[in-house]
């Protein structure tokens, strides 16, 4: 499995595509966050109704794009450069491979995320407290000593490794790429747009709780009370549905000619 | 891939015009299965989502004194149609008189005084209607008024003072034109005036009763040679929105208004009659929640007391009835759109993998060509599909929201044809951009993405993610815009409810959002032309 593993590593370290995408999830979810943080002001004399860490965090929803971009390729490259084949013939033990795979870009997500998130929360430390989002109207300074900070950016990055593992999932059992990204992505962002637009809150609150967008309830430190799903169980309910996925493409893959 | 036969059809390479070109785009386009499937698999995830997101308004009313829980269409009250043909609002008190032919009639107004109940209802004593704190809500009106007759929702004009928006002249529900700004009180009264002639009224207003001001001239089509005229009070209910992360809590509740008159008179051909009361609208209205109201009369002054509204009908918590519009069974419009954009950046990255761009380039040389004919092939044909899509989103839908209890406010041909075309022609944009982002990024994943970040998720972070205030400029800004060509009610400042994004209230009008789109399009387009010319395929 090591060497399965470094193989796999050394694909990935090779070719161009997974360091500039490396780069691009690092850079848009620092971005996106620093740029929501930036734009938004609590004026005097307001009560704002913003959780500023979730705020702050607000560019994991562009980087798990470019993470399941990383997902779907190490499998789908394969498949469209037919180096698949050669891939299995070296290893015969397929399950080994896409686990290989699979760790090896969860790996790189959260190393991505981990850089990405520690930017966007020190971007939210320096930019909110001068928008108004002050400690004496009881905006805490973000600090990842604050235990509410912590739990939300790292599992913000949690949540990342685990899209990476969607998407490589889906891809396995898509295998071509187009396709694959455009089902990752509609499972990711199509859920929280139909539930902002149906008013029944019976499927509003079950889309919230067993969709993969429960996941991203872990990045909330207000109103903990009205979530709806706690925010680990949350996270809980994205890694069942990236292990349905990894499950699903495994079984494929060992199923069906490459 | 079977284009080779269509590239050979086409005829010298040189010679090769876009028709050619467009001919063989289209051979191959049609020609791949999986494409043509994936068209068709957009239109029915859009009309499948769409159709289950409509469906899903759990609409209940609570309960009459003694009676079932209402539920469903039972829910809903008597709504007027105004002249122009969209839904209203139409219940105040009226104190009027006949008027025939031309003329004119001149008001002081002294003063405007209200109070409405902010919901919470347990203050009361049990029986006797909720607890009223004085207070004016910002679009409390009283003034005079010039009506083609007592039916709800027939043409009007009036002049009037408001809570907080000075003097107005409306028309018709959805005119609103502003006079003298600042309250109106005992020491700072407000002259109202209106003229007919023929079938315009002109509304004029003063601080002194000497010095006139024209605010607007209304054009009432068809106005009766006898008019209903006088004075009015109304007040829509008060709506107080507290925002919070993520939603927004709403107490809303009756509000009255009371307008004091006095030098009330009739100039030109109207003589001056008996004033009789008559409240228009109010009970009819199950949820409304009318106070209904009165006049005094006593020396030179008029007191009039009424509740209600006159103005267009809108959604949300300020329309007082459970209501939608035609887009909210176009939701899945997303799904779609993010099918379209897989095809579509398909056409193009496809050919880069397997090298038959070489091919392509190597018969059309003129590589503007390539592109042009790929993104119209691409956007009309997404086109189609959006299309067929959304009139079956609207036509299944709609009756499925009307089962519900909600009242769709109605719209003209022409708006409904605009929402049609406007997301057909959205869909067939966002298959030119995702053609033209595959063209500058070459692969498949990488096209999907940059399409389904740039279009769908600056709405997303729009409705569910970011605070209002950025929210809006996300909407301005981004290829989100867009969206707005599906609004078919427009913004009515003159009636407070909640205006939002996943309500169907976008801050670009229609044309403009959609302008937005066009650019961002037209940007990436121009962007890869120009790598394309540069590029080695």
């Amino acid at each position: 499995m090591t060497r399965v593993l470094h193989a796999e590593w050394t694909k990935l370290r090779t070719t161009g595509g997974p360091a500039w995408l490396f780069g691009a999830v690092v850079l848009l979810t620092a971005a996106i966050g620093a740029a929501a943080a930036a734009a938004t002001r609590c004026p005097a004399g307001l009560t704002c109704p913003v959780d500023p860490v979730k705020l702050s965090l607000t560019g994991v929803q562009a980087g798990q794009a470019v993470v399941a971009v990383l997902g779907v390729l190490v499998v789908s490259a394969e498949y469209s450069t037919r180096m698949i084949q050669v891939t299995l013939a070296a290893v015969p033990g397929r399950s080994a491979v896409l686990g290989a795979k699979a760790a090896c870009v969860a790996g790189l997500a959260l190393l991505a995320g981990a850089l990405g998130i520690a930017a966007s929360v020190l971007a939210g430390r320096l930019i909110l407290p001068g928008h108004g989002f002050a400690a004496a109207r009881g905006f805490p300074v973000l600090s990842l000593s604050d235990s509410l900070v912590l739990r939300a950016a790292a599992g913000s990055v949690l949540y990342l490794g685990l899209i990476a593992l969607l998407s490589t999932g889906i891809a396995a059992l898509i295998r071509d790429s187009a396709v694959a990204i455009g089902v990752t992505l509609g499972l990711v962002y199509l859920f929280p747009v139909v539930t902002a637009l149906i008013s029944n809150a019976t499927w509003q609150r079950r889309l919230e709780r067993y969709t993969p967008m429960a996941g991203l309830n872990i990045q909330a430190t207000t109103g903990l009370r009205s979530l709806p799903i706690s925010p680990w169980a949350g996270l809980g309910v994205l890694a069942a549905w990236a292990a349905a996925a990894l499950l699903a493409g495994g079984l494929a893959l060992r199923l069906r000619d490459a | 891939m079977t284009a080779r036969t269509a590239v050979r059809r086409s005829g010298p390479a040189a010679a090769a015009g876009l028709v050619a070109v467009l001919r063989a785009e289209w051979t191959k386009f049609r020609s791949v299965r999986g494409w043509v499937i994936g068209m068709i698999v957009a239109a029915i995830l859009t009309v499948l989502v769409g159709v289950f997101a409509s469906g899903n308004a759990s609409i209940g009313c609570g309960s009459r004194p003694n009676g079932p829980q209402l539920t469903g269409k039972a829910c809903l009250p008597y709504i007027p149609i105004g002249p122009g043909g969209e839904a209203v609002s139409d219940s105040f008190y009226f104190v009027r008189q006949p008027l025939a032919g031309n003329g004119s009639v001149t008001v002081r107004v002294t003063g405007l005084s209200g109070r409405y109940s902010d919901g919470n209802s347990q203050a009361s004593a049990a029986g006797q209607g909720p607890a009223m704190t004085p207070g004016l809500v910002p679009w409390a009106k009283a003034g005079i008024i010039i009506k083609a007759s007592t039916r709800q929702g027939s043409a009007y004009a009036a002049m009037m003072v408001t809570g907080s928006h000075g003097v107005r002249m409306q028309d018709n529900y959805t005119g609103d034109i502003a006079g003298l700004p600042g309250a109106v009180s005992a020491a700072s009264p407000r002259w109202l005036r209106l003229t007919r002639s023929g079938d315009t009224v002109s509304g004029y207003d003063s601080a002194d009763g000497r010095h006139w001001a024209l605010v607007g001239t209304a054009t009432l089509a068809g106005l009766p040679v006898t008019v209903q005229g006088g004075l009015f009070a109304t007040s829509p209910q008060y709506l107080k929105i507290q925002p919070f992360f993520g939603g927004a809590s709403i107490q809303s509740g009756a509000s009255q208004a009371t307008g004091i008159f006095d030098d009330v008179s009739l100039h030109g051909g109207w003589p001056a009659g008996r004033w009789a009361g008559l409240a228009i609208g109010g009970g009819n209205r199950a949820d409304y929640p009318a106070q209904g109201g009165g006049y005094r009369q006593a020396g030179g002054q008029i007191t009039v007391t009424g509740s209600g509204d006159i103005a267009p009908a809108v959604t949300g918590p300020g329309g007082g009835f459970p209501s939608s519009t035609i887009e909210q069974s176009l939701a899945g419009i997303f799904a779609g759109l993010i099918a379209v954009v897989v095809v579509a950046a398909m056409f193009v990255t496809t050919e880069y993998r397997r090298g038959l761009i070489r091919l392509t380039l190597a018969a059309t040389p003129r590589r503007g060509r390539v592109l042009a004919a790929k993104a119209i092939v691409a956007g009309a044909v997404a086109f189609v599909a959006g299309l067929a899509a959304s009139v079956l989103c609207v036509t299944l839908g709609v009756p499925r929201q009307r089962a519900e209890g909600l009242y769709i406010l109605p719209v003209s041909g022409l708006t409904e044809a605009r929402v049609f075309l406007g997301t057909a022609a959205m869909v067939g944009l966002a298959a030119v951009l995702a053609v033209a982002l595959g063209s500058i990024l070459r692969r498949s994943a990488a096209a999907v993405t940059a399409a389904v970040v740039v279009v769908v998720l600056p709405f997303l972070l729009a409705v569910a993610v970011l605070p209002d205030g950025i929210a809006n400029w996300v909407l301005r800004l981004t290829p989100a815009a867009g969206f707005a060509i599906e609004q078919s009610i427009p913004h009515y400042s003159q009636v407070s409810t909640v205006y939002s994004a996943a309500g169907g209230q976008y801050p670009l009008p229609p044309w403009a959002g959609f302008g937005v789109l066009c650019a961002w399009t037209a940007a990436a387009l121009g962007l890869a032309f120009v790598l394309l010319r540069r590029r080695d395929a």
